[in-house]
């Protein structure tokens, strides 16, 4: 009997009916693409984007050279050249990071003790050329000077969960 | 139009005697009517692509293409250029001349078919008693653009795929040639038209119901066959192990670029709108109206066709977007141990029914 009733389910189709019945309601279904240029997913303020070097209030950079992000970065994507200055500060000479290599894992971010490198949640940002993405400190300092604001506000957004 | 074509071949008689005239005549309007069908049908084909995308799309709950032009109405014309512009590339060990033999091969058949389509009770380019066998004979042809193109390209894959078309195609083409006969028993005529206006005769269609006098009800379980061989013949999802982009990439289209691939690609679209027109004239009546009344016999006949088709291809897409792809074996079990035992018990009972008092075939 049990084989009997099988035999008539498969034969007359019903379960591969009942699948078409999903994806046709699906049609009417309410669609679910996000049209990128005009429209954007949320974005956590954790976000890891393009990273940005800050500065203080005052205009002065944050860095120091401890060279912590350079060490604990896993794709040695960072390079750092530091010297001490004339006014008696250890500075960095050179902050390079090679963004072909990042992997945007946020490590540096979360090793830096003075909040000095940080990830933004720019994404929409390219090279033209292999060297266009190998960001060197004017041009980190550059994009942290131009998105402080948002840079601050999300630092301030998660401040409670670090 | 009978006046203008009569003026026209007295034209060519004056100008190219009585020998030469009529040849030439019937050469240019014969291209000019090939033309006519061809034409619109690489139209179909192009927006079938777009229809396709969007339908899955849709079943997938997203929106499909939507960029290029409003509503992405000219995504298969930036498709065609895209490929048009693309370097066809051939392998170095390819056997050259067959290698882009191959998918004209698999195209021609895909619009030769098309002479013999009616699409309405006077529009026919080839009205030839043959025309289920010439049908049966081009769809079969088919496959050889599939198995030259797999040995051509000299590749693994390619090989793979041909030897799955070959021995797909064989097995539904055995299905698909039973229901065909079944048809032929029940209409009595090899002629597409005739099976077309026996449809619209019975029970019925006495009562102004068409639709149901039209085959699909009577012969169910073979409609149902031959769509499915169908959705087999044409290598569409869930059989296309020829294509099996997980397995063998592409199948017998690995080593394909640019227009060579792109010809493939529309003999896979024109096969699959042949398919479900044949469908529609076989078991849907046709350019029938599904009823018989004013308003739908004031609609004409080739609208009527043009519907029916475009919701049996987008029945092809939507079995795309709901089933996986059967496994090899899994094909050749259904094509061989239910489908061919089925249509053959069906050609039994159809022929016994024919033979009692209650035949509706008279």
């Amino acid at each position: 009997m049990q084989r009997i009733v099988e035999f008539f389910r498969s034969f007359l189709l019903l379960e591969l009916f009942r699948g078409m019945m999903l994806t046709g309601r699906h049609v009417f279904a309410r669609k679910i693409t996000v049209q990128f240029p005009e429209e954007k997913t949320p974005q956590s303020p954790r976000f890891r984007g393009l990273h940005a070097l800050r500065r203080y209030p005052n205009g002065e950079e944050r860095c120091i050279a401890c060279k912590l992000c350079e060490a604990v970065c896993p794709a040695m994507a960072i390079h750092i050249e530091s010297e001490k200055r004339d006014d008696g500060t250890r500075r960095t000479t050179r902050y390079d990071i090679d963004l072909t290599k990042c992997i945007f894992c946020g490590f540096c971010e979360e090793a830096c003790p003075v909040d000095a490198i940080v990830e933004t949640r720019i994404l929409e940002y390219h090279g033209e050329k292999r060297g266009d993405l190998y960001y060197t400190k004017p041009m980190l300092l550059a994009v942290g000077d131009r998105y402080e604001d948002q840079i601050a506000a999300d630092r301030a957004a998660d401040a409670a969960y670090r | 139009m009978n006046a203008w074509l009569d003026t026209l071949l007295t034209l060519f008689q004056a100008q190219l005697g009585a020998v030469w005239g009529p040849f030439a005549f019937e050469l240019v309007t014969s291209l000019a009517f090939i033309v006519c069908i061809v034409g619109p049908l690489m139209g179909c084909v192009a927006y079938l692509t777009l229809w396709e995308r969007k339908l899955i799309g849709w079943m997938q709950i997203r929106r499909g293409p939507n960029r290029v032009g409003p509503f992405g109405l000219l995504q298969p014309m930036a498709d065609g250029i895209k490929l048009m512009m693309k370097e066809i590339i051939s392998p170095s060990q390819a056997s050259t001349g067959l290698f882009f033999l191959a998918p004209i091969i698999g195209l021609m058949p895909a619009l030769a078919a098309w002479a013999v389509v009616p699409f309405s009770p006077e529009v026919v380019l080839a009205d030839i008693n043959a025309g289920l066998l010439y049908l049966m004979a081009l769809t079969s042809l088919g496959v050889y653009g599939v198995i030259i193109a797999g040995w051509a390209s000299n590749s693994k894959y390619s090989f793979l795929g041909a030897m799955r078309s070959a021995a797909q195609m064989v097995s539904y083409e055995i299905a698909m040639g039973f229901a065909l006969v079944v048809v032929l028993m029940v209409s009595g005529s090899l002629n597409l038209s005739d099976i077309v206006e026996q449809q619209g005769r019975g029970y019925f269609a006495d009562k102004g119901l068409n639709i149901l006098s039209w085959n699909w009800l009577p012969l169910l379980p073979i409609t149902v066959v031959y769509f499915i061989a169908g959705v087999a013949e044409t290598n569409r999802s869930p059989f296309d192990v020829v294509e099996g982009e997980s397995e063998i990439v592409a199948g017998h289209m690995v080593e394909y670029s640019g227009m060579s691939f792109a010809l493939f690609f529309m003999a896979e679209y024109a096969n699959m709108l042949l398919i479900s027109t044949l469908t529609v004239l076989m078991f849907f009546g046709g350019w029938q109206a599904p009823i018989d009344s004013v308003v739908t016999n004031w609609i004409p006949s080739f609208i009527w066709l043009f519907a029916k088709v475009f919701v049996v291809v987008s029945l092809f897409l939507w079995i795309r977007a709901t089933f996986p792809r059967y496994r090899y074996d899994q094909i050749m079990r259904l094509g061989w141990k239910i489908f061919i035992p089925m249509t053959l018990v069906w050609l039994v009972v159809i022929g016994a029914w024919m033979q009692t008092p209650w035949s509706l075939w008279k």
